[in-house]
């Protein structure tokens, strides 16, 4: 390489790692915070878990982070079951109408939450669906389908149609084949994508935002609430805690589905 | 994409049954609580009151009318659209030779190990991450601290409550967005047509003009659209950072559902800034692919 590509070279290390600083340096400064015992965020820091001790006895937020838990968990079971039953339709037939349904994926992602978020409150307050978490899981099920729909679409790519096909000459039923071949062999996208769905549910605000009622809310909500009202440190120990939480289930995810491409 | 063609002989009735089974609670689940709601406030915007209870609602255009007549919704719509491309071009401008470093010139267990840690932060609570800044740009914060350590005796720094603190945060919400789009189009560009043009002389800004910004732009202005419509949209972002200067469309638009409760108004304004963003995108989108 020549000695103006070496340069170059060196560079784009340097600019990597600039953005890589500007990406993770406001979380590391918010998690060192979070054990700084100094309520005005004085430096140096004065290393304390005064504000986790806070936070565990902080039932407003202890029941928010539960609330958000069950939220996920269930939108997760719901998105997993759903989205994989839409994508084994669209991997074994071709049908009439089958373009304009991948179609209506886009719109829970490409419209700004805001206007989903409030159109779900206008509805379901509309048709007596009210707020609250079971509006919740309805909010976050629909956003969290297209992408179980598009993660377990791409592993049913790799799956070769002719061994349902086998299992079927064999004798096997169409859900029997389905069970024993094919849903093995797309285990580890479904995986990915429950594990996406609970990451879109857990981090989900705008949505959860709209649709929680005075008293019932997840721990986004508690945590924009409090930090409008002016925050404690204590919101600096949640933040962390569902910082870690979400990085941790990408970090998952990564196991289970190759992000950039190649095998 | 590709699909089987095992059930394909038998009888449709059947066909149509599986079908319908498999896609159909899906489905249903999304018309109940995406497009009906949608379709519900699209008339609710045409309406004098909310039809609740006892009151009267008639069919009217003065939602609609309302942001024609007042120069404040103009206004902020405005600047709404500026903040969006403001921070849609930072994002270009600082993702694009992120993502052309990834995908052209770090190769290996480097590239998975850095690209897993910019979409990180992608899937991490996008919130959280908008309420970190505020322990970095806050009077006697973390920039304060750094700045005076570079320029000694810069004096106080406070950025929180400024419009550039919400541009700051915004993009560092959405730059993995970019970084993410481009790179999928960059790794899909051939080394060897970048080395044959090299090879016959073009210099690296010319193969870069000629070459790789073409190839890219499916994936530049899918980042762009990704980016350009949510932050058109913000409310959250504006309020934490913002303070008093955070007062865009999306905030107005919040304000109509969770403090005013003029639902109508607020459907009518959602609707028009959809409108305008669909348009913007529709003159845009094919100048951009003309332009390359």
């Amino acid at each position: 390489m020549s000695r103006r590509g070496t340069a170059l070279a060196r560079a784009g290390r340097v600019y990597m790692a600039a953005v890589l600083l500007f990406l993770y340096v406001p979380i590391v400064v918010m998690a060192v915070m979070s054990f700084n015992a100094s309520k005005l965020y004085r430096l140096p820091v004065d290393w304390s878990f005064t504000w986790y001790t806070a936070l565990a006895s902080n039932d407003k937020l202890i029941s928010a982070g539960l609330n958000s838990v069950w939220v996920a968990v269930v939108t997760t079971v719901i998105a997993t079951i759903l989205g994989t039953a839409a994508s084994l339709a669209f991997f074994r037939y071709d049908f009439r109408g089958k373009r304009l349904l991948q179609i209506l994926l886009f719109p829970p992602i490409a419209i700004p939450w805001l206007i989903i978020g409030t159109a779900m409150l206008v509805f379901f307050f509309w048709i007596g669906v009210g707020r609250g978490l079971h509006a919740m899981v309805l909010g976050h099920v629909a956003l969290a389908l297209p992408y179980v729909i598009v993660v377990v679409t791409a592993r049913l790519r790799s799956f070769d149609p002719h061994l349902e096909e086998a299992a079927r000459s064999l004798g096997a039923s169409s859900w029997q084949a389905t069970r024993r071949v094919t849903l093995p062999w797309i285990a580890p996208g479904m995986v990915a994508a429950a594990l996406f769905a609970f990451a879109v549910s857990f981090d989900q605000f705008v949505i959860s935002y709209f649709l929680s009622s005075p008293g019932v809310s997840t721990l986004p909500v508690e945590i924009y609430t409090s930090i409008r009202k002016g925050f404690t440190p204590e919101i600096n120990a949640a933040s962390t805690i569902v910082i870690l939480v979400s990085m941790a289930l990408l970090l998952g995810v990564a196991r289970f589905y190759r992000f950039g491409g190649e095998r | 994409m590709q699909s089987a063609t095992v059930d394909a002989p038998r009888i449709s009735g059947r066909r149509l049954r599986a079908i319908a089974g498999l896609t159909g609670p899906a489905y249903f689940w999304l018309a109940l609580t995406v497009f009906l709601p949608l379709s519900a406030m699209f008339y609710f915007s045409f309406l004098s009151d909310v039809p609740f209870g006892k009151r009267v609602a008639v069919l009217t255009l003065e939602n609609y009318a309302a942001f024609f007549e007042k120069e404040f919704y103009r206004t902020l719509m405005l600047r709404s659209f500026r903040l969006g491309a403001e921070v849609t071009f930072y994002c270009f401008l600082f993702g694009f030779p992120c993502a052309y470093l990834l995908a052209k010139t770090i190769k290996g267990r480097w590239r998975e190990a850095l690209f897993l840690l910019v979409i990180l932060p992608f899937w991490s609570n996008a919130l959280v991450r908008i309420f970190s800044w505020t322990m970095v740009l806050r009077g006697n914060g973390v920039l304060e601290r750094l700045v005076n350590w570079i320029v000694p005796d810069y004096g106080p720094l406070n950025l929180m409550f400024t419009y550039p603190a919400i541009v700051v945060g915004l993009v560092h919400s959405y730059l993995p967005y970019m970084i993410l789009t481009c790179y999928i189009s960059l790794e899909a560009i051939d080394d060897s047509l970048i080395e044959a043009a090299r090879s016959l002389g073009a210099r690296r800004l010319t193969v870069l003009r000629r070459l790789v910004l073409p190839l890219a732009l499916p994936g530049i202005l899918a980042g762009a659209i990704l980016i350009f419509v949510p932050v058109v949209g913000s409310f959250m972002e504006p309020r934490i950072l913002g303070g008093r200067q955070g007062t865009f469309i999306g905030t107005i638009i919040e304000d109509q559902f969770t403090a005013v409760f003029n639902w109508p108004l607020g459907a009518a304004l959602s609707f028009l800034m959809l409108g305008f963003v669909l348009l913007i995108l529709l003159v845009v989108v094919p100048l951009a692919r003309r332009a390359t």
